[in-house]
């Protein structure tokens, strides 16, 4: 337990920040700007792919298909070496692994949103659909101004998981060297060496209570959300209640 | 970048050394998801149990596997747990790869707390009247767990039992972090030795891939063939 203060107290601000103000901002800070990042820009992303995954044609659908199986089925590290080989190609100058670590999880995450999102449009009724397309609304309108904002609505537990999600998986970027929280841990481990344990629990214990709350705070969100849809239920012929069956790392 | 060539990869040292990874990634694979689904089977049951310490003691189990990214538990034990253990053990483990064992330790910990939650959704959606019913019956409690609320649950539950197969599949991945010779480790490895980037990695991404929709058109199989009529 000593041990455990002593390492916060000299390097806790590493855990925080890395090298801020004297150097490159780090640790939990660049965790949760990648996080935030990563999920904001992979949501549009995400919307997008679930309309090309339901679209009538197949051009639309193929790709988006393909993109949705593709990041399913293979691990995310693959996807960090890729985009860490092929973006300085496609750009001709070097990437930052920061940036490299972000375009990758924009990537993978949009697959799992397209998903999300695309059983939030499925589980509203058809009817919803019709009615607005036969009071003469087009298919993009329909979307944007019916079924979407609904579907978004009863998605935003989901969505946050996602980014809790996300969060995790900023942890991967310790592989090709990202300043986050997990390379800070480890750098701490390398310059202490007798005290591995002490510094992964730390690291762990960051993680959990950053991750924990979030989930709480989903949980709790899910609730009032079910709560709301339960009472509009009764009124209007309820939607069934859509349940997703995506879960990453 | 210049045209395809997979003819160096594909051969000699190489082809050795990424069959060789393909045996440790599956075997990683085998015995990880074993691991998970027993210790998400005894979960369930104890979260089942009337007993409130036991219940919260495995929601902190659960909570605490779901909530922190799958590689710092691995770091957690290979690093820091390890040291713990009794120094002959040490040496037994690091003669006969403890970096294997450590990564079917931790991910299959993990992968188990996501078992027991699926389990456990799949368990409160059968009605309680058919334990009680199981009961009535003169089953004793395990007996009605394995041969009434199992069955239906394992049922239920598996769609999200196949997404965390195929999850846990993904993991073992993050086992080279700590040097385990599995795919992602020896398609670094080769890349390194061979410079034929796109290459390798067009064969590791096929390989995980292929193995994942496997696993998917399997468990969609399995589903099919055990969906009791009528519901």
């Amino acid at each position: 337990m000593t041990d455990i203060l002593a390492i916060l107290r000299d390097y806790g601000l590493l855990l925080l920040v890395g090298q801020f103000p004297n150097g490159p901002m780090g640790g939990l800070a660049i965790t949760i700007a990648l996080s935030i990042g990563g999920i904001a820009l992979a949501f549009p992303l995400g919307v997008v792919l679930a309309l090309g995954r339901i679209s009538r044609f197949a051009v639309l659908a193929w790709p988006a298909t393909v993109v949705v199986y593709v990041a399913r089925g293979v691990p995310l590290i693959m996807f960090i070496f890729w985009m860490y080989y092929f973006l300085p190609v496609a750009t001709g100058r070097p990437v930052s692994g920061l940036t490299t670590m972000l375009v990758t999880l924009v990537v993978y995450q949009a697959a799992y949103i397209a998903e999300i999102v695309r059983a939030g449009i499925e589980g509203l009724p058809r009817g919803q659909m019709e009615a607005s397309r036969s009071l003469g609304m087009s298919y993009l309108q329909t979307m944007r101004k019916v079924i979407l904002p609904q579907a978004l609505y009863n998605m935003v537990p989901t969505l946050l998981s996602q980014f809790i999600s996300t969060i995790k998986e900023t942890s991967l970027g310790y592989v090709i060297g990202v300043n986050e929280l997990t390379f800070a841990a480890n750098q701490i481990n390398t310059t202490l060496l007798t005290k591995p344990f002490q510094v992964f629990a730390i690291l762990a214990a960051i993680y959990f209570a950053l991750c924990f709350s979030l989930t709480l705070m989903a949980r709790q969100l899910e609730r009032r959300i079910s709560a709301r849809r339960a009472g509009l239920g009764s009124q209007s012929g309820a939607a069934t209640t859509p349940r997703p069956q995506i879960i990453t790392e | 970048m210049g045209a395809l060539d997979f003819s160096t990869i594909l051969r000699g040292d190489h082809l050795a050394s990424l069959g060789s990874s393909l045996v440790t990634m599956l075997e990683l694979t085998a015995l990880t998801w074993l691991l998970a689904m027993a210790v998400g089977i005894v979960l369930a049951l104890i979260r089942m149990s009337p007993s409130v310490w036991l219940q919260r003691m495995v929601a902190v189990y659960v909570e605490y596997h779901q909530n922190v990214p799958m590689l710092v538990q691995i770091f957690l034990w290979y690093f820091g747990i390890s040291t713990f253990l009794p120094k002959d053990v040490q040496q037994w483990l690091n003669r006969h790869g403890s970096e294997f064992f450590f990564a079917f330790i931790s991910v299959g910990l993990a992968m188990g707390a996501y078992v027991s939650e699926a389990l456990r959704s799949g368990i409160r959606s059968i009605a309680q009247s058919q334990i009680e019913a199981a009961r009535a019956l003169g089953l004793s409690y395990f007996q009605s767990f394995r041969l009434v609320v199992l069955p239906q649950a394992l049922r239920i539950a598996l769609p999200t039992l196949i997404s965390h197969a195929v999850l846990l599949f993904k993991n073992t991945s993050l086992a080279m972090t700590i040097g385990v010779a599995e795919l992602t480790y020896v398609t670094r490895e080769i890349e390194n030795e061979s410079f034929r980037t796109v290459e390798i990695y067009l064969v590791a991404t096929v390989i995980y891939l292929a193995f994942s929709l496997a696993i998917m058109s399997l468990g969609s199989s399995i589903e099919r063939r055990a969906r009791t009529p009528g519901r």
